[in-house]
C-alpha cells in the first residue's frame, strides 16, 4: 500500500486553497452560505459515478464503468416513463416519488448485474463490455423515450431531495455522503472489500487462493449501477425533466476524480474518502471557472489537462515527494 | 452403428468450424454482413441498387481510416478514444489555415499538412501513454478533451460553410459516374480511393515489417515483448503517430466530402468505430486481428446504420442494434476461445 495519508492530505490542501482562492477572486461571495449550498447540490450525482467507477477500478484486470451515465439516464427515463403511466406525480406526490426512486434504483440494479454477469461469466474483458452497455443503455433510453425529454414534476418528496435543506446542507449531499459511508464500510469492514482489494492487488493469487471471484465482480458492478442509479433519482429531483444525453461529460469527470483520489487504474487500491474529497475539490474547481466567466470549452480543456497532470502525479509520486516521510515509493 | 459414427462427427465438425472461427473470426463478421444484405434485399429491393452501394462506399471511407487508426493500437493492447479529437481539430485548423492564409496552397499538400498534424497530436498520446504507464484509455480520454478544449476554446466555434476551392473540388472529384435507372449521375469520389491504399500500407506494416512484429509481439505479451529487445517507447509513439496521421487525413476527407468544416464534428462517434474494429474480430486485450476483419467491421456498422430505416425500423433502434452488436460478438469470441482451450 503506498501513501494513504498522503493523497487525503494533499486533497484537503487542494481544498483549502480552492477555496482560499475563491474567496479571494469574488470578494466573499464564494463563500456565502448560498453558494456553498449550490455547489453542495450540484456535486452528489457525479459523486455516485465517481464511486462506481472506483469501485470498478479496484477490482483490476483492466476494470472500469464506462456505462454510469448512461445507466443514471436510463434510470431516470425507464423510471419516470413506467411510474409516469399509472401514477400522475401532481395527484399522488408521495406514492408517485417513492415508486419513481424505486423503479431508478432497481433499474441502476439490473443494469450493473448485467455489467457484472457478462464480465464475470463470459470474461468479456470491462472496458469492451460497459462500452457496449453504454451503447445499449442509452440507445434503451433513446426507444422508451422515442428521443425526446421526459417530465418527471417536482413531487414534493422528489423535489425535496433534489432541492431541500436540512440544517442547511443540502439533503441530495447528506444522501451522498451516507451513501458513500456505507460504502466505505462495506470496503473496509467486510470479507466483499477485502476480496476486492486483494483480487485487484493479483487476480491469479485471488484465484489460487479461492476467492468468489464472479461473485465479488458481480457485487462491484451492481453496486456501481445501484450508484448509477441513485445519481438517475437526484438528476431526475434536480431537474424537472429527464433526458438520455444528460451530462455527456460526465464520463470523462468521473473518472477524473477517480484519478485524482489516488485510484489506482490497474486495481487493488482505492479510499471512498478520497473520493468525496476529489469530487468536493472538482465542485469548487468548476464554480471557480464559472465565478471567472469563462466559457465551457475552457471547463473541458481544463479538466483534460488536470487528468494527465494527476495521472503525472501518481505515476511519478509527487505526493510523495511533499510529504517524504509518510511515502515509500510503490515498487 | 451409424448413430454413433454421426454421435462422433457432429461434435468434432462443430469444434473444427469452431476453431475455424476462432483462428478467422472475421469469417463470422462476413457471414453476418451477408446475411444482413441478403435479408435486407430481400425485404427492399431498393437496397441492391447501385446509389445506395455507393452511399455505403462513400460512407465508409471517414470510419475505415479510423478503423485502421483503432486497430493497429487494439493489436498492440491498447485502445485510443481521442483519434475523433484529432480529427476535428487538423481538420478545422487545416481548413482556417488555407481559407486564411495560404488560398492557393495546393490540395496536395493541405492532404501532407494534415497527417502529419494528426500525427504529431498522435505522437503527444504516444509519449503520454508511454510515460505515465496507465492504461491508455484513461490517458486517451484526458487528450480527447484537451484536444477538443483546444480547438473550441482557443481557434474557432464558427462552422465554415464555403470550403476553400481546392478542397471542395477534391471532394467532388469523381473515380466513376454513371446514369442511375431513374437519371440521376451517381458519383464514386476518387478520395474513396483512399481507404483501400491506408488499408495497403497498414496491412504492409502488420505483415511484412519488423514494427508489425513488434506490434503484435506488445500486444501479446508486454514484458516478454520488452525482454525480446523491442523498444516500446518508439512502438508506441509509431502506433499513436500512425493512428494520429490516418485520423488527421480522415478529417480532411470528412471536410471535403461535407463541403463545410462544423468543429463540433466527429467527436461522439468513437464508440462506433471501436464497435466495428472488434465486430471485426480483433481483441480488445491485443495481439490479434486483422486487415480485413476490421474493413468488414466497419462495413457491417455502416450497413447495419443506413439499412435499418430501409427495413422499417426506426433510427432510434440504431443504439440499441450497434450496442447489442458488440456484446453478442464479444461474448461469441470469448466463447469460441474457451471451448479452444
Amino acid at each position: 500500500m503506498r501513501t494513504t495519508g498522503g493523497q487525503l492530505f494533499m486533497l484537503v490542501v487542494i481544498n483549502a486553497a480552492l477555496l482560499a482562492v475563491g474567496a479571494m477572486i469574488s470578494g466573499g461571495t464564494y463563500l456565502s452560505p448560498f453558494n456553498l449550498q449550490s455547489m453542495a447540490g450540484q456535486l452528489p450525482e457525479i459523486g455516485f459515478l465517481a464511486i462506481g467507477v472506483m469501485l470498478a477500478m479496484c477490482a483490476g484486470n483492466g476494470g472500469i464503468d464506462l456505462s454510469g451515465i448512461a445507466l443514471a439516464n436510463l434510470s431516470g427515463v425507464a423510471s419516470a416513463i413506467i411510474v409516469g403511466s399509472f401514477l400522475s406525480s401532481t395527484d399522488n406526490e408521495t406514492a408517485f416519488s417513492i415508486a419513481f426512486i424505486a423503479v431508478a434504483l432497481l433499474t441502476g440494479l439490473i443494469g450493473g448485474t448485467f455489467n457484472g454477469l457478462l464480465i464475470s461469466r463470459l470474461n468479456i474483458t470491462p472496458i469492451l463490455c460497459t462500452l457496449g452497455t453504454q451503447m445499449l443503455f442509452t440507445g434503451i433510453a433513446v426507444v422508451l423515450s422515442d428521443g425526446r425529454a421526459v417530465a418527471v414534476g417536482s413531487p414534493e418528496l422528489l423535489s425535496q431531495i433534489g432541492n431541500g435543506l436540512f440544517l442547511g446542507v443540502p439533503i441530495s449531499f447528506l444522501i451522498f455522503v451516507s451513501a458513500a459511508g456505507l460504502i466505505a464500510a462495506l470496503l473496509k469492514f467486510t470479507p466483499f472489500g477485502l476480496w476486492l482489494m486483494l483480487m485487484g492487488t493479483n487476480p491469479k493469487a485471488a484465484t489460487f487462493a479461492g476467492f468468489p471471484k464472479a461473485r465479488v465482480l458481480i457485487a462491484t458492478y451492481a453496486t456501481s449501477g445501484l450508484l448509477a442509479g441513485l445519481a438517475g433519482v437526484i438528476i431526475a429531483a434536480r431537474n424537472v425533466n429527464v433526458k438520455w444525453d444528460y451530462g455527456t461529460s460526465y464520463l470523462l469527470i468521473a473518472i477524473l476524480i477517480a484519478v485524482m483520489a489516488g485510484v489506482r487504474p490497474e486495481g487493488g487500491y482505492g479510499r471512498v474518502i478520497c473520493v468525496v474529497m476529489a469530487t468536493i475539490a472538482l465542485q469548487l474547481m468548476s464554480s471557480l471557472l464559472n465565478f471567472g466567466g469563462l466559457s465551457n470549452f475552457v471547463r473541458d480543456f481544463a479538466w483534460g489537462a488536470l487528468l494527465l497532470t494527476f495521472l503525472a502525479v501518481g505515476r511519478y509520486n509527487l505526493v510523495g515527494l511533499l510529504t517524504p516521510n509518510k511515502s515509500r515509493k510503490l515498487v | 452403428m451409424s448413430a454413433t459414427h454421426l454421435q462422433d462427427a457432429a461434435p468434432s465438425r462443430r469444434s473444427a468450424f469452431l476453431d475455424l472461427v476462432s483462428r478467422r473470426p472475421e469469417i463470422i463478421t462476413f457471414i453476418i454482413l451477408l446475411a444482413i444484405c441478403v435479408a435486407v434485399s430481400v425485404i427492399n429491393p431498393a437496397f441492391l441498387q447501385p446509389s445506395s452501394l455507393v452511399d455505403i462506399g462513400r460512407a465508409s471511407v471517414v470510419m475505415g481510416l479510423f478503423a485502421l487508426g483503432v486497430f493497429i493500437i487494439l493489436a498492440a493492447g491498447g485502445i485510443d478514444v481521442s483519434f475523433t479529437a484529432i480529427a476535428a481539430f487538423t481538420m478545422y485548423s487545416m481548413t482556417l489555415v488555407v481559407k486564411d492564409h495560404v488560398p492557393d496552397m495546393p490540395i496536395a499538400l493541405v492532404l501532407v499538412l494534415a497527417t502529419a498534424g494528426g500525427a504529431l497530436l498522435g505522437v503527444v498520446n504516444g509519449l503520454l501513454v508511454h510515460h505515465l504507464r496507465v492504461p491508455s484509455l484513461i490517458v486517451t480520454i484526458g487528450t480527447q478533451y484537451l484536444f477538443r478544449g483546444i480547438l473550441l476554446a482557443f481557434i474557432g466555434t464558427v462552422w465554415i460553410m464555403s470550403l476553400p476551392t481546392q478542397m471542395g473540388a477534391f471532394g467532388r472529384m469523381p473515380l466513376f459516374q454513371f446514369e442511375s435507372g431513374d437519371g440521376r449521375t451517381i458519383t464514386l469520389p476518387f478520395y474513396f480511393l483512399v481507404l483501400p491504399a491506408a488499408a495497403l500500407l497498414t496491412w504492409w506494416i502488420l505483415s511484412r515489417t519488423l514494427m508489425g512484429r513488434a506490434i503484435f509481439a506488445l500486444g501479446g505479451n508486454a514484458s516478454v515483448a520488452e525482454r525480446l529487445g523491442y523498444s516500446l517507447k518508439t512502438i508506441h509513439i509509431f502506433l499513436f503517430a500512425y493512428a494520429g496521421a490516418l485520423a488527421g487525413l480522415a478529417g480532411i476527407i470528412h471536410a471535403a466530402a461535407n463541403r463545410q468544416a462544423n468543429p463540433f464534428d466527429l467527436v461522439g462517434s468513437e464508440i462506433n468505430v471501436i464497435a466495428a474494429v472488434v465486430l471485426g474480430g480483433a481483441r480488445i486485450t491485443g495481439g490479434t486481428g486483422t486487415v480485413l476483419g476490421t474493413l468488414l467491421g466497419v462495413l457491417l456498422i455502416v450497413v447495419v446504420n443506413s439499412v435499418l430505416v430501409m427495413v422499417g425500423i426506426p433510427s432510434t433502434w440504431q443504439r440499441v442494434v450497434v450496442g447489442g452488436f458488440i456484446l453478442l460478438a464479444a461474448g461469441f469470441f470469448m466463447f469460441c476461445q474457451k471451448k479452444n482451450n
